[in-house]
């Protein structure tokens, strides 16, 4: 790094270049992908999928591409589960540190890696599906940028004990980061990914546009987690594709602390008899944090189920938007499709926004969706202060039983803990503590 | 279950569920005096207002809407792609026999007695109603009011009527609970508006009889545009009810009407719908009620006819403690899109409100939920209850929900709740075990499922409506 300051261009101003490692296929996708993003326009008032936005958060021209100057801490700072079965930490989509204990035939590696020596492999899978929920131009971005993240395939009948953890640190002023992370399954085997999103200082602005891809293989059982817990001046864009084949299950789970904006788009497509989505999300925005979430459940294929549930605690004057849509395809009978969105109401400044849909063209269909906004009612307060608890503590213990519901469908003691350190992290910078 | 499976039982179902439509479908040839032709400009516009002798206000309100209308894209990035069917350039805007209503029964022109005969309106006025006002094509052939409410003041005419003979009533209220621009088919209303009613209700004065209002569409691709405006002054309190049929023509026709209500303080209006439009009728309809502190607005609506309806009641609470009540029942059949919903908007204090819709959709027909819930900030108090249902008969029958719902602080509570689902198997067996036929096993499935909505309708709607649904379902089965 050059201790001169420099003029770095804005990352909206030219086209990245394609490192020279990368194989022809993937420097042509980029090349494409950039075409593609200067192309589409960009979302306006009065588009469906971005009712309600904040439109104006999608200026990106004052960010850059640069790496990190100093990392020295950032390995040491990347710790949450306890003995995890493999480790990456990167800054700026760089690869600082990498550890792994996973059994023979899993495929784990920084996805710059994983470009040149299982080329065909990520080629096979690397972003098939195009973005539907509002966020084309941006994945696009995403792809155009895309430098490093991780590929995880777990061959057939192979099950991942413990969590694949990834740390992506963004560090440096107006700095961009665009990790993605794919994970393929093969028949009935088995893993956890859970990425971290942190910011390395609490002061600078920083933008991450990130993309996961799941692809879970029949009979196979996929989790994948994010938590995002940036600094509260960075912007976040993270796009989310799950298919899920016959009979196998997958689990995504999204946990909201930080940045100033973010925005989750996921989609789950069930493509096989007995397969099965779950898609939860707790989200603790507070001050002007504001946290857009798009939803799509699509039941391709019959006899499939998938259970959404999204939990909003709102805090001083932050903002929510859910919007979700249960679409069954003609002839997906027997379908179960359930979504329910919450919204508990910290503040008298908060707003919240529940757009929770339904297209159904199956008739066969047990479906159903739920909304709620309220604040916590008074008699649990006092059933509570009854019991000696005083009425801020019952605030915070009310508050955070509401989100523990959504964790304690993780299904596995030492990653709802780590989970709830995060979430019990941002009650902690709460006035009140969450009361 | 699908009924696809097997196709004898296909058919049962849909005689079932089929509803007779013959009554309101036939025509008697056209004889209008007036007529402004094919397509919309600044001429039509000019017709209608020279036909109407329009005070000069009405005439710039009219033209400055043609513009915002012309200017308005079509909503389809939301809405469906089949409004882009509709062929403004061979509607004609206006049709009249350059008649004045009339006063009694006597007089209206034989074919359109006929009419109104075959559908019913002379008993029903005889019987119950306080008031009747009948609209063929553009203009009201008949309108009477019972004396006795005209002695308390009551004025119930058409809309011309209202805005020439009670400017200062009509003027400061219309086109305030929907603006002109509110969107692409108010505009259309407001740039060619005619017929429909005005009421107004004094303070304190409650009625005890609904006034009624039947709106008929006679002529092929006539498009209808009736504006109504409802005030309901202090302490009033008035149910007004509107059906609505057409016979079925070759090609499509259009009905845009607006409807304002506006309760004030302590007011009570409640309006009825039953729309039984032919199915190539376009629906297009904007309602809504302002509700002023105490008042209390409620729109019951009963939407089984036309191609594509897209309407969605509203109410703005805005006075403390004001209700607003969407009560909705929609039944799509194939070839049919009801695309219904509600919207409330929350601006005082303490305000409730509540949705309640239920949609069957049949063969290939498409039922749309589409709800709009709105509570601003530093309002405490507000509730809001959505519930919707969706029936699904067949394997090709379709539903939709899109319900949007802001809150804004902490001192309100809002639910929304929706469900889709078919008939139980079980239900129809153990029916069917109890010796009724599939046939009689679904309608009555039907109606339980909307029974407890029906009852919400006066008595001789909800006759009406049983007749449409429960005893032809049943009768076309035996």
């Amino acid at each position: 790094m050059s201790a001169v300051l420099e003029h770095t261009a804005s990352l909206l101003e030219s086209a990245p270049e394609t490192p020279a490692a990368f194989p022809a296929w993937f420097a042509e996708r980029q090349r494409a992908a950039w075409q593609r993003f200067l192309e589409t326009p960009a979302p306006k008032r009065g588009d469906e999928a971005w009712r309600f936005s904040s439109i104006k958060q999608l200026d990106f021209a004052s960010f850059t591409r640069e790496a990190a100057s100093t990392t020295i801490d950032l390995v040491r700072r990347s710790t949450a589960l306890e003995s995890p079965a493999a480790k990456f930490v990167f800054a700026n989509d760089e690869l600082l540190h990498s550890e792994s204990n996973l059994p023979a035939g899993v495929v784990c590696l920084p996805l710059a890696e994983a470009l040149v020596s299982h080329g065909d492999l990520v080629r096979a899978h690397f972003m098939k599906q195009d973005t539907r929920l509002g966020s084309a131009k941006w994945t696009a971005l995403h792809e155009a940028n895309l430098r490093n993240g991780l590929f995880v395939h777990v061959p057939a009948n192979v099950e991942v004990e413990g969590t694949i953890e990834v740390f992506h640190w963004l560090a440096g002023e107006n700095t961009a980061i665009f990790p993605h992370t794919l994970v393929v399954t093969g028949a009935n085997s088995k893993v956890r990914v859970v990425d971290y999103f942190q910011s390395a200082g609490d002061e600078e602005p920083g933008l991450c546009i990130a993309v996961n891809d799941l692809i879970a293989g029949e009979g196979s059982k996929l989790d994948y987690l994010a938590v995002q817990a940036f600094n509260e001046q960075t912007k976040v864009i993270q796009v989310n594709e799950t298919g899920v084949a016959k009979d196998a299950s997958a689990t995504g789970f999204i946990l909201n602390t930080g940045a100033a904006w973010a925005r989750n788009e996921s989609l789950s497509r069930l493509e096989g008899e007995g397969s099965r989505s779950d898609m939860l999300s707790v989200s603790v925005p507070a001050r002007e944090q504001e946290y857009d979430q798009r939803t799509f459940q699509h039941h391709v294929s019959p006899g499939a189920y998938s259970d959404l549930l999204y939990k909003n605690s709102l805090y001083d004057k932050s903002r929510t938007i859910f919007s979700g849509l249960i679409f069954v395809d003609e002839g997906a009978h027997r379908t179960d499709a359930y979504q329910t969105c919450r919204n508990l109401f910290m503040s008298e400044d908060a707003e919240a926004n529940s757009m929770p849909g339904l297209e159904i063209n199956a008739d066969d269909v047990k479906c159903s969706h739920g909304s709620t906004s309220s604040q916590i009612p008074d008699e649990e307060i006092f059933y509570l202060r009854a019991r000696g608890i005083d009425s801020v503590r019952a605030r915070q213990l009310i508050a955070r039983g509401f989100s523990v519901e959504v964790i304690e469908r993780l299904g596995d003691d030492k990653v709802e803990e780590m989970i709830l350190r995060f979430l019990d992290d941002k009650f902690a910078h709460i006035a009140g503590g969450g009361a | 279950m699908s009924y696809d499976a097997s196709s004898t039982l296909d058919l049962e179902t849909r005689e079932a569920i089929d509803i007779d439509r013959s009554k309101g479908d036939f025509s008697f040839p056209e004889r209008h005096k007036y007529d402004a032709g094919r397509g919309l400009t600044e001429k039509t516009v000019h017709y209608i207002s020279d036909v109407k002798d329009d005070p000069e206000w009405v005439r710039e309100f009219r033209l400055k809407a043609l513009k915002v209308f012309q200017d308005k894209p079509m909503p389809t990035h939301w809405a469906t792609k089949d409004l882009d069917n509709i062929d403004f350039d061979i509607i004609r805007y206006y049709l009249s026999d350059g008649e004045k209503p009339k006063r009694s029964w006597d007089e209206v022109p034989p074919e359109v007695l006929e009419t109104f005969e075959r559908l019913g309106i002379p008993e029903q006025e005889r019987a119950f109603l306080a008031g009747v006002e009948a609209q063929y094509d553009s203009e009201a052939s008949y309108s009477n009011m019972k004396e006795e409410l005209t002695k308390l003041g009551v004025i119930f005419v058409n809309s011309t009527e209202g805005l020439k003979e009670h400017e200062e009533i009509f003027r400061p209220w219309f086109g305030k609970v929907i603006p002109t621009g509110d969107n692409k088919f108010s505009a259309l209303n407001s740039a060619v508006f005619s017929g429909g009613s005005f009421i107004y209700i004094p303070k304190g004065v409650k009625l005890k009889q609904p006034l009624q209002a039947y709106f008929r569409i006679n002529s092929e691709n006539f498009g209808q545009f009736e504006r109504t405006l409802i005030i309901a002054d202090e302490g009033a309190e008035v149910m007004y009810m509107e059906g609505c049929t057409a016979p079925k023509f070759e090609t499509s026709t259009l009905h845009s009407a607006v409807v304002e209500l506006v309760a004030l303080k302590g007011a009570k209006i409640q309006y009825v719908t039953v729309q039984n439009w032919s199915s190539n009728v376009f629906n297009l309809v904007t309602k809504r009620g302002l509700a002023m502190e105490d008042a209390e607005v409620r729109w019951i609506d009963c939407n089984i006819g036309s191609r594509l309806t897209m309407k969605y009641p509203g109410v703005i609470m805005k006075g403390e403690r004001a209700r607003g009540e969407v009560i909705s029942i929609a039944l799509a059949n194939t070839g049919q899109h009801q695309d219904t919903g509600a919207k409330m908007i929350h601006a005082a204090n303490n305000t409730t409100s509540n949705v309640v819709s239920k949609s069957i959709s049949v063969g290939e027909g498409r039922s749309t939920y589409r709800g709009q819930v709105h509570i601003p900030k530093h309002l405490k108090g507000c509730k809001n209850n959505t519930e919707c249902d969706a029936l699904l008969i067949n394997s090709h029958s379709r539903t939709d929900t899109y319900p949007a719902i802001t809150v804004k602080g902490n001192q309100h509570a809002t639910q929304h709740e929706a469900s889709v689902s078919q008939v139980s198997e079980d239900m129809l067996f153990y029916m069917q075990q109890r010796g009724l036929s599939e046939g009689q096993a679904m309608s009555l499935a039907v109606n339980g499922f909307i029974n407890d909505l029906v009852r919400e309708f006066p008595m001789e709607y909800s006759v009406e409506l049983k007749r449409l649904i429960d005893l032809e379902m049943e009768g076309s089965v035996g």
